[in-house]
């Protein structure tokens, strides 16, 4: 039986419903040592902002239970750079390109998403990273400033936008119905969750930053739930992400609304994560004898 | 590399195991190197161990428990098989020696296991090095025959005096830099006991190559979480190092 992976984002064609979690996938140059990274729907490159950022202190990351914390703080060599030595090697790939773009101020994403113009298939805008101290999570956690920030890149944008959502707000529907509002052509969802992880015998935290993002399975339940009351809220698609780690974890955001969704931890500790989710919904399709798996979008049953 | 059979398994020195592990694909290891181990258990992430000896399709390396992974770690049994990525990183480069003279290891407490790879391949490529070799107390001491086997010399500290020269490997390494000629100082060991070894190999204008540590994710230079400042930019210990000259690194964050 021959099954249909094709999904459609925001008029764009994924080749299947499998991208990359920014920011866990550098500029896909380190995976491609272990696979064939057109495979994918679409890779998602790591957050670029107009000047290169250093990032944070070390240390950065701090194991959970079944997770980890991350505190990079969006280090990244800058627009230019990203346009002039990165994006060739990227465009060779036969996959789809999604940028996610990062500011301290609107002017600054504006300024951002005008630098990368048509260059990329698709935009991913970031107001919810918790590691940077302006900007970033800021305007992800207001319905005001997120439609603000949402309705000045659309404008400024020549590709469709999705935006990525933070999880650290009481009611992230709203959130993404205000972002829909700002013209907004997709949402990405859940960023990491803002957490702390303490080291007993020096007291302190473990990260420099003292507190640092939260993903890995330990997120996905929440992930799962918050995709599905964005779902009720919206109609623009939904790319599902937050502790992924195989083909039937992938079902659930699916089933939950999600049209597509993003690999991101997993592959720190299983570099062929990755090809490894796209096979095992294919399997889950043929096993159920489902031929497309748009068929499988949103058809959650609740109880 | 994907998943390795545990041939060998022996504590030795209180919670510092020796591991052997056959690898089926014959990869080359290069000194420097690590392993990117997954554990088991409750722990999620892999662990960096740097690589101590390769041979055929066998790889050795040695760990001191620290924590709850090492622990996990310490637990596989002879016969079993551990899910190992690698080998990763940049090893250090065997040509960094410049003239003559003599070529230096420099290893402290678990940062002197890598270096017994290095000082096999400089043997058997360059020549013998000279190593000095640093340890807390005397119970700690481990593999010193083998050290001996190819280098021309061992000298060994302790920080308490039970065994060797009662002091820091610097303190020996900077009596050598004035009396004697060194073309080549590499050394792996605690982040301060590095920085030390660097301002003497800057001082005395030897090349010198440090493997540094950082607490990582992937292993791979997707993840930029363990990074340290390298001429002025934030470089990947996993991807970029972990072996970096010394002169580059940043070390007034250290």
């Amino acid at each position: 039986m021959s099954v249909n992976l094709k999904v459609n984002i925001a008029g764009v064609a994924w080749k299947n419903p499998v991208t990359t979690a920014s920011g866990t996938f550098g500029f896909g140059k380190e995976y491609a040592e272990y696979f064939d990274i057109s495979r994918l729907g679409a890779v998602t490159v790591k957050s670029i902002s107009v000047e290169k950022k250093l990032g944070n202190p070390t240390p950065r990351v701090a194991e959970t239970a079944s997770g980890m914390l991350n505190s990079v703080g969006l280090q990244n060599p800058g627009a230019e750079f990203f346009l002039k030595y990165e994006l060739p090697n990227l465009k060779k790939l036969d996959t789809k390109i999604v940028v996610n773009i990062a500011g301290n101020t609107i002017d600054e994403y504006v300024a951002v998403t005008e630098m990368i113009g048509d260059s990329v298939d698709m935009l991913e805008l970031n107001i919810s990273c918790p590691n940077v101290k302006v900007g970033g999570m800021a305007f992800g956690v207001d319905e005001k400033s997120a439609f603000e920030a949402t309705s000045a890149v659309k404008k400024a944008s020549k590709v469709p936008l999705i935006v990525k959502l933070s999880p650290n707000v009481t009611d992230i529907s709203a959130i993404a119905a205000a972002v829909e509002n700002g013209g907004a052509n997709a949402v990405s969802l859940i960023n990491t969750l803002l957490g702390m992880k303490i080291d007993i015998n020096k007291r302190k935290p473990i990260l420099a930053n003292n507190v640092g993002g939260l993903s890995g399975p330990a997120v996905m339940p929440i992930a799962v739930r918050m995709v599905y009351q964005v779902a009720q809220k919206v109609k623009i698609p939904i790319i599902g992400m937050g502790g992924i780690s195989s083909g039937a974890d992938a079902i659930e955001f699916l089933l939950a609304g999600a049209s597509a969704v993003a690999v991101g931890t997993a592959g720190f500790v299983d570099p062929y994560a990755h090809i490894r989710v796209i096979n095992e919904i294919e399997e889950y399709l043929k096993r159920n004898n489902i031929d497309d798996v748009n068929n499988i979008i949103g058809k959650l049953e609740m109880n | 590399m994907g998943l390795c059979k545990l041939i060998q398994k022996q504590e030795i020195a209180s919670n510092i195991f020796d591991f052997v592990v056959e690898t089926h694909t014959g990869l080359q290891a290069n000194a420097g190197q690590f392993l990117h181990v997954k554990c088991g258990g409750t722990a999620y992430l892999r662990r960096p161990i740097s690589i101590c000896d390769a041979w055929d399709d066998k790889l050795r390396f040695i760990f001191e428990v620290r924590g709850e992974g090492t622990r996990l770690l310490s637990q596989f049994r002879v016969g079993e098989t551990i899910d190992i990525l690698g080998p990763l990183g940049r090893g250090f480069d065997l040509d960094l020696a410049q003239g003559d003279g003599d070529i230096i290891l420099v290893g402290g407490g678990i940062g002197t296991f890598p270096l017994l790879l290095l000082a096999r391949e400089l043997e058997l490529r360059v020549k013998k090095p000279i190593a000095i070799l640093g340890y807390r107390t005397k119970e700690l001491i481990t593999l010193t025959d083998e050290f001996e086997a190819v280098c021309e010399e061992v000298k060994i500290t302790t920080d308490d005096g039970s065994h060797g020269t009662h002091g820091f490997v610097t303190d020996v390494l900077a009596d050598m830099a004035k009396n004697g000629k060194i073309s080549a100082i590499y050394t792996c060991g605690p982040t301060g006991m590095m920085k030390a070894v660097a301002k003497i190999a800057i001082e005395h204008n030897i090349p010198a190559q440090v493997s540094m540590e950082e607490r990582m994710a992937c292993g791979i230079g997707a993840c930029v979480t363990c990074t340290c400042s390298v001429a002025g930019y934030n470089a990947r210990v996993c991807k970029d190092g972990p072996v970096f000259n010394a002169e580059m690194v940043d070390w007034g964050g250290f």
